[in-house]
């Protein structure tokens, strides 16, 4: 690996990054000659959650098939901001047909691929969460039954946001939407609606399954090799904030991706042949407020006045997530 | 070799020829005989290499077939009916996207109300999604059209429908002369596709593209087709040169020389006009055919050729555009400018059987003058009135075809 070493320095986090690993163990990014799958130069706003983790997914996962991956894209941000005719920012073959239907047109580039005895080309397929969730899942469901040679990855930021950022099955309690205004006597999206793709990706037994987030990088790229050391259906779901509908600074991005982590609304888990195996602990829970209190989709819980009720009830669903995945460090399960 | 064969076995058989090296599919009648015929093949390993992928909705099996092409391999799939317009969205897709996918449709009403049997509303309300459509009259059409509807999809790298009368065909058991596997190789080269999806040389396919090309995009579309007007005819010469039988080409003639009145006609239907015909011939009526075989690429030139000395024109349509009249129609009077006139006969719709007597009937009104422009065949003209006194009467009359149904008699409890 061509990189060169760097002198360690303390960042005042609890993050020590990537300059103390192994060099073998280092980012892939970190490797000045990684694959760069997605281009810079693309269309994707200031500090876009998806197009860094789509980079760092991609790029792992052409490491790990030793450079013969194949993309395919469900419509939404990741294709119209990597694609406006006649550039394209991809550096791998990339295949875009429609909004819902990416998982079962990848299985039919991995058919042909099998019919072709090109089983060293590997097959990625992705979208946001209103093509996996919502419109895609039908044919995803069929891709995970049939147990299809496919990586399906869901670029997650609750909500689409490539249309102007209306409600997705995807969409969080209380989050304000075009489509859930916050107004109203319970205003923003409703609660006990959505879809925990994760875990209906665990119902097939597929297997493979992950979440992960932008804020840890290092961990989404061993997700994305764990699962490019299976054969069949594998579904990674990554966390990714968007400052646009999010209504978040572009810098922090991460940081609240970080923070829906800490503060056990998104659990970081792995799971194998619909059993979870592994989850990523939290090493101090935050109170759900420091991750709404960043995002501007949430603001009609702070003011006028807070609305307590609600911000109880978005913490009780965090620690629910955090006794039923057992996030907290020390726990067992 | 010939074989007493149902029409569906005789195109699975001849798809499988084909090396078709991606087949998927969803059921839904009258398609299904295709591809468990296919999935047979493949299973027993009589098809090799050939993934066979069974898949959750038409949606799916376009989008599979979508996504093989594009990867380099040649794809199949069939459907009828609901399936296609389940697929309309994948289709234009599959067009844009320049694949030469080739797929079989079994013909089938629209409902609702639901309704399995044959007409064309399913094949003719995707007219404009870019696929070439190829329609056969007869099962032994039927199965050589699909060898030629590979090499004309390749040959221009756009998809091809094969659009077979549901049940009247697919489920028929009749004589049909299949080709074996070194006439069909001989005939049609492994695909070779003008982009894939190789690590060794990426792609991207499927761009976003804005007001700045998109015009010019779809204009390259039209010249694709305005080439299977040549391709087209040029295919079955061949086919026939090799083969020694007719198949496929844009219009089948049928008596039409010193014909006074032409009906335009698509699918098995012509079998039936046929034979009226000979029978008018043999009263000393001038009446002939002009079977079209292609419908898109629309052959409005040859058409004019071969009814140029027509008096009247009747297109018999099995498919309806509600508001207007016959979708055939609108084609054959563009084509023709006013040069001769034209007449809509809508029939044979949801699997209403088009007899030889009606047939015969209308031709005869046609011949004296007394065809209205536009005639639904066989109306049972009892049952709208019944229909159209109950909407008088009440605002809210309830699903009309259950109170048809009631007033047949085929249900018995009152509804509405």
């Amino acid at each position: 690996m061509a990189s060169q070493e760097i002198k360690f320095y303390q960042v005042g986090s609890h993050a020590v990054g990537n300059r103390l690993l192994d060099m073998s163990r280092r980012s892939i990014q970190a490797d000045m000659h990684r694959t760069n799958s997605l281009n810079s130069g693309h269309r994707a706003c200031r500090g876009c959650g998806e197009a860094l983790g789509a980079r760092y997914a991609l790029d792992a996962a052409m490491r790990a098939a030793a450079g013969r991956v194949v993309a395919v894209n469900a419509t939404g941000c990741l294709e119209v901001f990597s694609t406006p005719y006649p550039e394209t920012s991809w550096q791998i073959p990339w295949l875009h047909s429609l909004f819902g239907n990416s998982a079962a047109v990848a299985t039919g580039v991995a058919a042909a691929l099998r019919a072709k005895g090109r089983e060293d080309v590997r097959v990625v397929a992705q979208g946001g969460d209103g093509g996996t969730v919502d419109i895609g899942l039908s044919c995803l469901s069929g891709m995970f039954e049939r147990n299809d040679d496919v990586l399906y990855i869901c670029y997650d930021n609750e909500a689409y946001m490539n249309t102007g950022v209306q409600r997705s099955g995807s969409t969080p309690p209380a989050a304000r939407t075009s489509t859930t205004p916050a107004v109203g006597d319970e205003p923003g999206n409703a609660f006990g609606q959505g879809k925990n793709l994760p875990m209906i990706a665990m119902a097939h037994e597929i297997p493979y399954v992950a979440t992960a987030t932008v804020a840890q990088l290092r961990d989404l790229e061993d997700k994305v090799r764990r699962a490019m050391e299976f054969r069949g259906a594998r579904y990674l779901h990554i966390l990714v904030p968007c400052p646009l509908g999010w209504v978040s600074a572009a810098e922090h991005t991460v940081r609240v991706a970080r923070l829906a982590v800490e503060s056990g609304l998104f659990p970081v888990f792995e799971a194998k042949h619909g059993e979870i195996t592994d989850v990523t602990r939290i090493r101090r829970q935050v109170p759900v407020e420091d991750y709404l209190k960043l995002q501007g989709r949430y603001a009609h819980l702070f003011k006028p006045q807070p609305r307590t009720n609600t911000i109880a009830r978005i913490q009780a669903i965090a620690d629910r997530n955090i006794r039923r995945f057992g996030l907290l460090t020390g726990d067992t399960r | 070799m010939l074989r007493q064969i149902e029409g569906s076995r005789a195109v699975a058989d001849t798809v499988a020829l084909c090396r078709p090296e991606v087949i998927c599919a969803y059921p839904i009648s009258p398609q299904t005989h295709i591809v468990e015929a296919l999935s047979a093949h493949v299973k027993e390993k009589a098809l090799t290499p050939c993934e066979f992928v069974n898949v959750e909705s038409e949606f799916a099996a376009m989008s599979v077939a979508i996504g093989a092409s594009a990867a380099g391999a040649r794809a199949y799939t069939a459907t009828a009916s609901q399936g296609l317009l389940y697929m309309a969205e994948a289709l234009f897709n599959a067009s844009g996207l320049g694949l030469p996918i080739v797929m079989t449709v079994a013909n089938r009403a629209i409902g609702a109300p639901i309704n399995i049997w044959n007409d064309h509303s399913d094949s003719m309300s995707q007219r404009d999604s870019g696929w070439i459509q190829l329609y056969a009259a007869t099962n032994q059409e039927a199965a050589d059209l699909h060898v030629q509807a590979f090499r004309i999809a390749e040959d221009l790298s756009t998809p091809v429908m094969v659009c077979m009368d549901g049940f009247v065909l697919t489920h028929a058991y009749e004589e049909v002369d299949l080709l074996d596997q070194p006439a069909v190789d001989g005939f049609l080269p492994p695909y070779e596709p003008r982009q894939i999806l190789d690590p060794a040389e990426p792609v991207s396919i499927g761009a976003m593209v804005g007001p700045e090309a998109f015009t010019e995009v779809r204009y390259l579309a039209h010249l694709k087709q305005i080439q299977a007007l040549e391709l087209i005819p040029a295919v079955a010469d061949e086919f026939r040169t090799s083969f020694g039988r007719d198949a496929g080409g844009l219009v089948r003639p049928y008596r039409t020389e010193d014909a006074e009145t032409i009906v335009v006609a698509l699918g098995s239907v012509l079998g039936t006009i046929q034979d009226a015909i000979d029978d008018l011939r043999a009263e000393g009526q001038r009446i002939g055919a002009l079977g079209l075989t292609t419908f898109r690429p629309f052959p409005a030139e040859r058409l004019r050729q071969q009814v140029r000395g027509a008096r009247r024109l009747i297109v018999l349509e099995k498919a309806f555009s509600v508001g207007v009249g016959g979708a055939v129609t609108a084609d054959v009077v563009t084509a023709l400018n006013g040069a001769v006139p034209v007449q809509t006969v809508v029939a044979g719709l949801g699997g209403r059987a088009v007899t030889r007597a009606s047939v015969r009937g209308m031709l005869l009104d046609a011949a004296a003058g007394r065809l209205d422009p536009l005639t639904f065949l066989d109306l049972d003209d009892s049952l709208i009135e019944r229909e159209l006194a109950r909407l008088a009467r009440r605002r809210r009359s309830g699903p009309t075809a259950e109170n048809l149904l009631r007033d047949l008699g085929v249900v018995a409890s009152r509804i509405g």
